[in-house]
């Protein structure tokens, strides 16, 4: 069966209390493309290879962390079929009109169980990914840094998590794919809209709405020890890796924003189908599940978000 | 550049720290600790301290890990601190365990 219903991250706002630091970190470091400005001082930001016109908004601000993440769904009937499923389970909703954000349509908006914002949205302006749809080539010549080639996911620390993963099985629709349990306790959901490992996670935690991370896709695992590179060349805080994920399967690197907002790039991680089973991970072998070579918990990486 | 000696109260370690590098910089890059060690962004709030003694400069930080009047009376966050004298200082933040059950 094709993908319908909801299809993808479609972008992230995250808050940062310098823009001209977070430009040049996004953009210069992490080779995302700037799109386009607004009269709120966002700046508009995509992946090389995402065609809609951006996949991340830095919102200026005197915090960090995440205002909202959205989701982009097939049609404009599914953005009414989500509004009604969010609402019969109990959530709030609102709409966003279309062109709050420049280029986005209309959007669903409410606070999911966990204290985090999602937006859904069926439209965004198409700007392309710099290539031909013609006999295009591999890639384009002039991507800088990481070279960044899509915004994957976010892994977000919220409370109330069993109501948090059970909204996004029942409202949204999404799967289980893996998760890290303690007995009868789940302390970590990896949730999928596709055919990807995930597309959200969530950990057990006591405060609502956190930002753990933002992660994006690189090409391989060559393309995340050049990452790493960057971060020594840069000076950027590292937090964690290269190494690979139990979790996934994905090679990885962590490390911050210039606002202390946590990024990941990340590499050739597992996919699923609708069959495929639900893969388990024990708390006793937690440190392997997230850190696959060191099979050690960093206090760093399980203690700080934004 | 100028350097300068920062006390942890907490534990008594001491290092020195350029004028040009915050408080958790000269910290990790001399392998000592006792300021938690989180994004070095201003972000996330574990390395919060109280200044007792000396002067510094700062840069932006998040209000939601530290209000106005807390920045106002030198609690404020080891990674947007940079020394302009010695400095001693007394640990707040912590890192969170996240998952008790791990
Ligand atoms: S280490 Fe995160 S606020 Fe200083
Ligand atoms: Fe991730």
């Amino acid at each position: 069966m094709a993908m319908t219903g909801i299809l993808r991250p479609g972008h992230v706002q995250l808050r940062v209390m310098d823009i001209d630091e977070a430009v040049n970190h996004y953009c210069n470091y992490m080779g995302l493309i700037e799109t386009d400005r607004d009269d709120q001082g966002r700046v508009y930001l995509k992946c090389w290879d995402e065609h809609d016109k951006f996949s991340i908004v830095l919102e200026p601000s005197d915090s960090s962390g995440m205002n909202h993440m959205a989701f982009k769904v097939r049609t404009e009937q599914d953005l009414w079929r989500f509004e009604s499923n969010v609402k019969n389970f109990g959530v709030e909703t609102k709409r966003i009109p279309a062109g709050e954000l420049n280029g986005c349509g209309e959007r669903v908006s409410f606070v999911a169980p966990g204290g985090h914002r999602f937006d859904l949205f069926a439209e965004k302006e198409m700007v392309g990914n710099g290539l031909p749809t013609t006999n295009p080539p591999p890639w384009p010549e002039d991507v800088v840094g990481m070279k960044a080639i899509r915004f994957d996911h976010c892994l977000l620390y919220g409370n109330d998590h069993d109501e948090s993963v059970r909204f996004f099985v029942e409202a949204l629709e999404f799967e289980l794919t893996e998760q890290v349990v303690d007995g009868d306790v789940q302390i970590a959901a990896f949730l999928s809209c596709s055919t990807k490992a995930h597309d959200i996670a969530f950990i057990r935690h006591d405060e609502p709405g956190r930002l753990h991370h933002a992660s994006f896709l690189l090409g391989s695992w060559e393309q995340v020890l050049r990452a790493a590179d960057i971060i020594s060349m840069k000076d950027i805080p590292l937090d964690v890796g290269p190494t690979r994920h139990g979790l996934t399967r994905g090679m990885t690197i962590y490390y911050f924003d210039p606002s202390g907002n946590r990024n990941e790039v990340f590499a050739e991680d597992s996919y699923r189908y609708p069959d495929s089973p639900l893969l388990t991970w024990t708390a006793d072998n937690s440190g392997q599940a997230i850190f696959y070579h060191s099979r050690t918990l960093v206090d760093s990486f399980m203690g700080v978000t934004s | 550049m100028p350097a300068h000696t920062i006390t942890i109260l907490d534990t008594n370690e001491q290092y020195s720290c350029n004028e040009s590098q915050h408080l958790l910089a000269g910290m990790v890059q001399l392998g000592k600790k006792g300021i938690p060690v989180g994004c070095r962004g201003g972000g996330c709030g574990v390395c919060k301290v109280q200044i007792t003694s000396g002067s510094y400069q700062s840069k932006k930080m998040s209000r939601a890990r530290v209000t106005r009047d807390e920045e106002e009376n030198d609690t404020v966050l080891a990674c947007r601190v940079f020394p302009q004298s010695d400095i001693q200082l007394k640990v707040l933040g912590h890192l969170n365990k996240v998952v008790k059950a791990v």
